[in-house]
Order: structure tokens, then sequence, then C-alpha cells
């Protein structure tokens, strides 16, 4: 409690708001100090006062071997990950709980970590939180209440920042792997601001909204952006109190080249591709199956997801599909947090922005951004395929 | 040289500017070395300089990446950022809370940041 209160003076919030459920970025492991943290609120009897799911741990606890973090460093991240569900949290280890089942309504007060969860509960959802940093996260939920700031506030979820979208090629926009480019490229711009964008199509499916906002997330600090026609509130664009911006196809071009680290050729070599960042979901397992077509993988393809989607699969009758194929599935947490990857850093290819921005510094491998075929096509051959003409 | 402190302290350091940082991803939380290639002075350590950032950005887990660099003495002096981030702030708090060293944090708009010099000695109390 003392630090939600702290935290809301720092940011001069004049109130604490009750919040209705949290998720927890805080049991991803860094280093020990963090786990000295949980393990200091289980000895001093905490409990969760509210919901509360849990992001991605350094462990893939589905998987035994998969992450290859040293031993002693193991244990303290297990010991983490235990402090956290004695707190009363949902052993969920994703880091898109807003697909498994967590979905605050409209216009609710939560306290979420995680920034690509944060700008989907609040544009997607509609939900309210403000980016809450690793330890507020458990701190509001151990207290039920959240410092009243940022975007908990009306005034600041009001759009500042007008993109217009309407001369994109339209088959552009259809593309799967625009929208990661979209998002990275208004994480880019926007930086903090609260973007509405326009001419866009309306009913937007929730995994492309996913892929954008962490995009967005990660290349800016954005909590919330309004998709006039999809996204459930009103931006309230103030007349001449807002900046435009005609957003253009080299706009675009600029923010994919962007994305990757070096410059190739179709041809060239790539030593693993990877995928689901946030965590795949259900359907898009659906359609990496129906692109694979039961075909064979040259080189590894680590496809990072929740046990939520693992199960559900299960349900669906489609395990026995994930096994068959040559996919390299890691549950509960993913490809950069973690030692995951081969020792000897090559090339990764990935569909996923928030993937592409963090590859390099997080595990030293060079990264190339390309749509969900391109990466299939370029696991199957081993060799990089990308379609490049409706990015020319 | 207008600077608002968030979470007080005393410190002197020379200075260590970036135009953006997340420090989840920026810094390795093991050495406390800068570590992405993108961003200028990577391979420098942070230790006992002053950051100064003029635009705070991404991840959440940087609160993480502070508590980590304060609990194994390879944080900056201060931190300076462009504008008031919780993030970074609440490494800071629980620290204290912890009983462990803790660093001043302070805002001060990226205009009069470009007033200040990379590597100059600044003294923030």
């Amino acid at each position: 409690m003392r630090i939600v209160t702290d935290t809301a003076r720092m940011l001069g919030a004049a109130r604490l708001v009750p919040i209705a459920s949290a998720h927890i970025d805080g049991c991803l492991y860094h280093g020990d100090s963090g786990t000295l943290f949980a393990e200091r609120l289980v000895e001093n009897g905490g409990a969760v006062a509210v919901p509360t799911t849990l992001n991605v741990g350094a462990l893939d606890l589905l998987h035994a071997g998969r992450v290859k973090l040293e031993p002693a460093r193991q244990v303290m991240a297990r010991r983490m990950m235990d402090a956290y569900v004695r707190l009363g949290c949902r052993p969920t280890w994703t880091c898109a709980p807003y697909q498994a089942g967590h979905r605050p309504a409209l216009g609710q007060h939560v306290a979420w970590g995680e920034s690509n969860a944060v700008a989907f509960c609040n544009s997607v959802l509609g939900a309210r939180t403000e980016r809450y940093g690793d330890f507020l996260d458990i701190c509001a939920a151990l207290s039920g209440r959240a410092p009243e700031t940022g975007l908990h506030l009306d005034e600041n979820r009001r759009a500042t920042l007008h993109v217009d979208a309407s001369a994109l090629d339209p088959r552009l926009v259809n593309e799967e792997a625009f929208w990661p480019v979209l998002g990275a490229w208004l994480g880019e711009t926007a930086g903090g601001r609260v973007a509405a964008l326009t001419g866009l199509p309306n009913r937007t499916d929730e995994d492309r909204l996913k892929a954008m906002g962490a995009a967005a997330a990660s290349t800016g600090s954005v909590g919330l952006f309004h998709v006039v026609g999809t996204t459930p509130e009103d931006p309230q664009l103030v007349a001449g109190g807002h900046e435009t911006i005609q957003l253009t196809g080299a706009m675009l071009r600029g923010a994919r080249d962007r994305l990757s680290t070096t410059r190739l050729q179709a041809g060239a070599r790539v030593d693993a591709v990877a995928v689901g960042s946030p965590h795949f979901s259900f359907d898009e397992f659906r359609r990496l199956f129906a692109l694979l077509a039961g075909r064979t993988l040259a080189i590894p393809f680590y496809v990072c997801t929740g046990r939520h989607t693992l199960e559900a699969l299960d349900h669906a009758g489609l395990s026995e599909t994930l096994r068959s194929s040559s996919l390299t599935v890691v549950a509960d947490t993913c490809i950069v947090v973690t030692p995951i990857l081969p020792a000897n850093a090559g090339l990764l290819l990935t569909n996923s922005g928030k993937f592409a921005h963090y590859t390099r510094p997080n595990t030293g491998y060079d990264v190339l951004y390309g749509s969900l075929a391109d990466c299939v096509e370029t696991a199957v051959g081993g060799r990089l395929t990308r379609e490049e003409s409706l990015w020319r | 040289m207008a600077m608002t402190l968030l979470l007080p302290g005393s410190a002197e350091g020379r200075t260590l500017k970036l135009p953006s940082l997340s420090l989840w991803g920026g810094i390795d939380p093991a050495t406390g070395r800068l570590s992405d290639p993108a961003l200028p002075h990577c391979g420098e350590s942070v230790r006992g300089r002053v950051l100064m950032i003029a635009e705070p950005v991404g991840s959440s887990s940087s609160s993480a990446v502070l508590l980590e660099l304060l609990h194994a003495g390879t944080a900056p002096a201060a931190i300076v950022l462009g504008r008031a981030d919780a993030i970074v702030g609440l490494g800071i708090l629980v620290a204290r809370e912890m009983g462990w060293a803790t660093i001043p944090l302070a805002v001060m708009a990226p205009s009069e940041q470009e007033e200040i010099a990379d590597g100059q000695l600044l003294r923030i109390e």
C-alpha cells in the first residue's frame, strides 16, 4: 500500500481508485532482486484483493529443457513464479491475458502491467489502466487500489493526434503484416500521445489490433489508441486541439525497414523463425496450420503461446496436428525474455513487431520482419522468402 | 535550468545522454551495460553516471531492471527523464522498501536537457 501511495504522490495523483482486476508483469525474472521482493510480500502475509492474472515467467513449465537459463538462475526464477502464485495470482503465464478469459468491461478501472496488455486493455476493451511498471502492479492487486492518474482519467484518454489512413492502398491494409508495421510507425510517431486512427476498416480482427498495439508499445510508450469504427471508445478529437497526419505508404515502408536490423536478398540463409509476441492465439494457430499444410520445416520455428491456447487446441482436437508438425512450442514464456534460441546468434525472421524490436538487444540475433506466410515459406525452404510487392 | 525531483536524493556524476531508452532491452541487468546496438553509448556502463533520457519508452519490465541494478550496485548515480514516468520510479521506490540504496529521480524537459553536454559533470540534490 505504501508503494501505491508513494507512486500516487510521485505522479501527483490526488486520489486512489478501486480496481476490478490486475495483470502482473513482475513475475519475470531479471535477477535475484525481484525474487526477494516477491518473497518479502509472501512473508508479510500478502494476498491479492482482486482477480489477478500472471504475465510470462522466465521458464517454460510445460516443456522441460526448452529454456537454457543457467541452473542457479532457474531456481530463482521458479521461486519467483511460485511466490506470485502463493500471493493468490492465477498461473496464466501469458502476455495475452485478454485471450485467456481476463476481459474487463468497458470503463472498468484495472491495474495491468505488460505494455502490450495495457495497450489492448485500454484500446480494444475500453477498460482503464495506466501503464503499470513491475511491482506497482502487484502492490495494486494486493491493495485493490491504484493511483487515479494517467489513463484512468477521462481527459487523458482523448486523442491529441489524428492519423488519417484513408489514402493507403486497401490491399496493403488488408494484409496481416500491415498491422504490426502500423503499430511500429505509431509508436515512433506518437510517443506517449493518444492517437485516433481513421480510414481503416470497421471491426478489425482483434489479433491484428493485438499485434499493432504490441508494436506501438515497443517503439513508443503508447498505452491507448482509438481505431475509429473498431475500438469502443469515442476518441473525442477536439477541433484545432490536435495534430493531423496523412499516413502514406512511404511512411510505413520506412517503419517496416526499421523493424529489420539487416538488409538481405531473397535466398539468404535464415537460422530460425519465431512468432507469438504477443502469445499466439487459437485463431493464429489455425492460420499457421493452414499455411503449413503438413509440410516439413528445414529450420527451427518457435511458436510462443500460453497454456490457455494449448488447452483450446486440445479441446478442438488439434493437439495431434501440433505434435506432428515440426513446430517448436514455447509456453509460459518467450524467446526474447529468457535464453531459448541456439547460443550462436544468427538471423531470425518474425512476423511480430515486438519480437522485431527486442530480438537484437535481448538475444544478439539479427532480425528480419515478414508476414506469417513469409515465415512459413522461409522455414519450409530454409532460405529467405519475402513477399515485397505490396510494400513497393 | 528547471529540474524537478520526483524522488529525493543527492548525486554527482558525468551525464550519459540518450534520446530515448527502455531500460528493459536497453540495459543488461547483469552488468549495467547499455546493450542496444541501435543506441549511442552501446557497451558503456551506466554505473555512477547521471543517466539522462529525453524520451522514456517501452516495457513495463524497466522497473525490474532498475531494481536489479540498484541491488547489484551497478545503477546510475541518478536518472533524469524528459517527462515523469512511473515505471522508472517504481524500481527506486521498491529498493527503498527493501532497505537497499536508492538514487534520485528527476524530470527535466527535453529542450532543457539539450543545454547540458554529454559527459558533463552534473550535481543533483
